[in-house]
């Protein structure tokens, strides 16, 4: 600070120009053509005005060319011969009869006119002794959405228009709806043909509460209304006389005094290094133009990707050192430490990060007449990097007009939708509503190197919250054919750890009626389980095996792994088999895994079991049937049940079962 | 607050400055556009401004027609080895030994072959992928919508239906070999804008801007000026001397002068903001057709 270098921070501003200029008498041009100013004075006081960049949006015929005409020939800044030009359209194509068009003033492109091709924006200047404007002047035909949006990624403000004839329509909604998808912070709805309605103050109010109802849902900090006609010139300049009942500013004073420099952010340091200086040996120099915060020299910063700190010797520019640039300045920056820097890392301060990151998301205007191909890689830029980029899903699409979200697999031209990316480097960003200039970027179409896409970057959810977000690990598990969903995860979120309920028996002694209890009982406390048993396995998959000894086996097999599959997901299966023999039993047990089986013996008499299903067992003892268990087959009373239960408590048993697994931690886990 | 923010003018120059390194970035070879006239004059200093304390990176290119004013060449010349830039000069050879000139082919032919077919000879010649060019988007009402990037394809060709959408400042650089694009770092700039910049910046202009009395004779309500004996004989005798200034610089016999008083930037700007007059009015070539501007960028100039 005390060094006799020559820091100043505005080369424009020096004393030596400073004319007092009194910003509370603002100096109409017309001043100057009367003479009432001398021309120093003027030149004085233009070269103070900041810049404000606006939108004008509108349904064909609100008459947005009518305004936009009036301001720039009331502002006095149109120069005589287009005015010459102007009378002679007028009489050739214009609709208002002598008086001048103010709308042919907008409409000068010849091969739009003649041969219908759309222009996305038309660009206009004008200015008054405080400020210059900007207007992007965007035409309402059905290419509106990429129109819009390109228009409003580089305004401050926006004025929708809307018909006081017609009040708040859906083109006014889908407007809005536009202006605060790219984060314009300051909204005047401009409520024209006031003529029309006998300037009503009951229909404005209509109109502005109707409006407002709406913008609830939207985030748009900051909405004026004004009535005006366009035409007539009421509030376009000059305060009208005919609506004494409002009390609010024209349109182009409220331009004028529209505060709009604090919308920039100040707070978060991010320095996008955009070219690397290298004159000589001993300078080397990395110039940018500071997206957002205030770059200090003196200042520590860090550097992204590297991680590498060191301190800002100097702030250079051409009309010599700064002390420090804040946005949107273009500067260059040397570091006290020799680092490598190249194009694309970004200089941040270390207490004040970006996301860096490869998986985000972001809402996704699709600009290209190519649909949306989620198997290309597509370019991103982003800042002053570019890289490749996979868009992993649509996540929902956004109706323009209704702002209904819907499901949909792929954008096509001028759909808006939700969408989850992944870069092949990480990328340093904030989310747009944080950040425009880092939170902004452009997809690039690898083959016809279109800007098929722009995005917005969305607050940053928590990685467990995304889907899909693929990993190395990830490959790698994929690769070996391991789930990526894992036992832990499924544990939690089912309350319970996959396993098999065994319940061996024979013909008729209530197996059944135990299992289905159980499952509904399970399911009815909110375990995800699963019940197999004999017919209906063997009505399908197995229908092919029979019931002799050694398709039995093969039957056993197969439901011993559908249950391990089942277990493997996490989800209880319970089972009824009769399953007679203790070692395939044993083998069942050793594939579901042994932790996992829980084997159940229903100990039911002969008695009972014949007194259940006589026709079977008479069936066998005739000879009819072969190979029944307890018949003409030995059943082999288990040894190592958990439990053997009597037949004729399955309510209680069932009870005893849900104990057991509650006990074992198996259902419900926690 | 205050002391964080910009004047309209030096947004403007951050701007510039950001478009100009952004191409520098991205392009294998972009040249510079350098007509001698105040907006190139501005350019280039914002070219100085945005790798200082380097030097600018890539070369200025100057297109002859060969009936430039002379005093042009002269500034030209010599502005450029004070600051020593890397300036090529390029004219249409065989246009030139064909004689090719305003007063002996028209207008039209002459522009086309020693301005328009000119420019794409040199473009080529040196397989430039990106040039920078002075024009802004309030000059004339087809420019309005013109892109910062302008894409243009093999044949330096501008298709009205296959430009690319441009947002915010993300320029989009990707072009196929022989595409290239056109940049326009000063589109948000005014007439006025430029005059200011000049003044506050002390930037030298050619004095054919400021107004003295020179040699000039009135060609259809056109006052141009005697620079040459290549002027027919006949309009010669009809040279008076007149204090005029011109507005814009183009090739002698096809830019007006206006009668002013103004010698100083102060005077021009006042003349400028009282008498109103596009500037464009007195360049010859427009009065062809009403979208000569948007015909000619077509065929690839600007
Ligand atoms: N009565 C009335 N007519 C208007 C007003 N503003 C525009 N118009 C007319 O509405 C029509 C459409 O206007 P224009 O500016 O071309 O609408 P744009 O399509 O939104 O650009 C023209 O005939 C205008 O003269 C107004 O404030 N009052």
């Amino acid at each position: 600070m005390n060094e006799k270098t020559n820091i100043k921070n505005d080369g424009f501003t020096a004393a030596e120009n400073s004319a007092p200029v009194n910003p509370s008498e603002p100096l109409r041009s017309s001043d100057t053509a009367e003479g009432g100013m001398d021309i120093l004075a003027f030149l004085n006081q233009d070269q103070q005005k900041d810049l404000l960049r606006f939108l004008t949006a509108g349904s064909v015929d609100d008459g947005k060319s009518t305004l936009i005409g009036r301001l720039l020939f009331d502002s006095k800044k149109l120069y005589e011969d287009q005015l010459s030009a102007l009378e002679r359209d007028s009489k050739r194509e214009g609709h208002a009869g002598d008086d001048i068009d103010y709308a042919l003033l907008t409409d000068g492109l010849k091969a739009e006119r003649e041969q219908g091709i759309t222009i996305d924006v038309a660009y206009r200047y004008f200015s008054t002794a405080r400020r210059k404007f900007i207007i992007a002047d965007t035409p309402g035909h059905e290419q509106y959405t990429r129109n819009m949006v390109t228009g409003a990624s580089t305004a401050n403000l926006a004025i929708i228009l809307v018909d006081a004839t017609a009040g708040v329509i859906t083109q006014t909604r889908r407007h809005t709806f536009l202006v605060s998808l790219l984060g314009i912070k300051h909204v005047v709805l401009a409520v024209n043909k006031m003529d029309l309605v006998g300037y009503s103050q009951e229909v404005f109010d209509k109109i502005c509460n109707d409006y407002r109802n709406f913008i609830t849902q939207l985030d748009i900090p900051d909405v004026h209304f004004i009535p005006l006609s366009a035409l007539k010139g009421d509030n376009v300049v000059e305060p009208s006389q005919k609506m004494p009942w409002y009390h609010g500013k024209s349109v182009l004073e409220f331009l004028e005094i529209i505060h709009i420099n604090s919308d920039r952010n100040f707070n978060d340091l991010r320095y996008p290094v955009q070219y690397v200086l290298r004159p000589d040996h001993d300078f080397r120099g990395f110039s940018a133009r500071v997206a957002s915060g205030i770059i200090r020299r003196g200042d520590t910063i860090k550097v992204l990707p590297s991680g590498k700190t060191s301190k800002i010797r100097s702030v250079v520019s051409y009309d010599g050192d700064l002390e420090y640039a804040f946005p949107p300045q273009s500067v260059t920056v040397t570091l006290e430490d020799e680092i490598d820097i190249s194009r694309g890392d970004m200089l941040v301060h270390p207490d004040n990060m970006p996301h860096v990151e490869r998986h985000f998301e972001a809402m996704l205007v699709w600009m290209d007449e190519k649909p949306m191909d989620l198997s290309t890689n597509y370019f991103i830029k982003h800042t002053t990097n570019t890289t490749k980029v996979r868009i992993d899903e649509v996540r929902y699409k956004v109706d323009v007009n209704t702002l209904v979200k819907s499901k949909l697999d792929w954008l096509s031209l001028n759909d808006i939708g939700r969408v989850v990316l992944t870069t092949t480097k990480p990328i340093f960003f904030d989310p747009y509503r944080k950040n425009r200039q880092t939170g902004s970027f452009i997809l690039i179409d690898p083959i016809t190197h279109n800007t098929c896409a722009v995005g917005m970057i969305i607050d940053r959810l928590s990685i467990k919250d995304l889907p899909s977000r693929i990993t190395d690990a990830d490959r790698e598990k994929i690769a070996n054919g391991q789930p990526l969903v894992s036992e832990a995860v499924r544990t939690t979120r089912y309350n319970q750890r996959g396993s098999t309920i065994w319940i061996t028996g024979l013909h008729g002694s209530g197996k059944n009626e135990l299992a289905f209890i159980l499952e509904r009982n399970l399911f009815e406390k909110g375990a995800v389980v699963v019940s197999l048993d004999g017919s209906s396995v063997r009505s399908g998959l197995n229908r092919e095996l029979d019931f002799s000894p050694a398709d039995r086996a093969e039957h056993l097999r197969r439901v011993a792994h559908v249950c391990r599959l089942l277990n493997d997901q996490g989800i209880i299966a319970v089972c009824s088999f009769i399953s007679p023999d203790a070692s395939l039993r044993k083998q069942v047990a050793q594939i579901i895994g042994e932790a996992r089986f829980h084997l159940i013996y229903m100990d039911a008499t002969m008695e009972f079991c014949r007194k259940n299903k006589p026709e079977l067992y008479e069936k066998a003892d005739r000879g009819a049937t072969e190979f029944l268990p307890g018949v003409d087959l030995p059943f082999d009373r288990p040894e190592n049940a958990c439990f053997a239960f009597n037949p004729e408590k399955n309510s209680e048993n069932v009870e005893v079962i849900l104990d057991y697994l509650a006990e074992k931690k198996i259902f419900p886990f926690a | 607050m205050k002391a964080y923010s910009l004047t309209n003018l030096k947004e403007l120059e951050a701007e510039a400055i950001y478009i100009i390194r952004e191409v520098a970035a991205e392009f294998q070879n972009p040249v510079m556009l350098y007509s001698i006239g105040k907006d190139s004059s501005v350019m280039v200093r914002l070219a100085e401004k945005a790798f200082y304390p380097g030097k600018v990176p890539f070369p200025l290119m100057h297109i002859d027609s060969k009936w430039k004013f002379r005093e042009m060449i002269e500034f030209r010349d010599n502005y450029a080895r004070e600051k020593g830039w890397d300036l090529i000069v390029h004219y249409n050879k065989e246009g030139f030994e064909a004689g090719i000139g305003p007063f002996t082919h028209g207008s039209k032919v002459h522009t086309d072959v020693m301005k328009t077919q000119a420019l794409l000879q040199g473009l080529d010649k040196y397989k430039f992928d990106a040039a920078f060019g002075g024009a802004r988007r309030d000059e004339e009402k087809s420019r309005a919508k013109e892109r910062i990037f302008s894409f243009r394809d093999r044949f330096h060709q501008w298709d009205p239906k296959n430009q690319r959408p441009e947002l915010w400042d993300i320029y989009n650089a990707k072009v196929h070999k022989g595409e290239s694009i056109r940049v326009f770092p000063l589109s948000n700039w005014t007439e006025l804008d430029i005059w200011q910049y000049i003044r506050l910046e002390k930037i030298p202009i050619v004095p054919l801007y400021y107004a003295k009395e020179r040699p000039v004779v009135n060609l259809d309500g056109n006052l141009i000026l005697v620079d040459d004996d290549r002027m027919p004989e006949e309009m010669r005798q009809r040279a008076e001397m007149r204090k005029v200034r011109f507005r814009t610089l183009g090739c002698y016999p096809l830019t007006g002068a206006v009668e002013s008083e103004a010698d100083t930037i102060e005077k021009i700007v006042e003349e400028m903001m009282t008498i109103t007059k596009s500037e464009r009015t007195t360049r010859v070539i427009d009065f062809d057709q009403e979208a000569s501007m948007e015909q000619k960028k077509r065929e690839g100039y600007f």
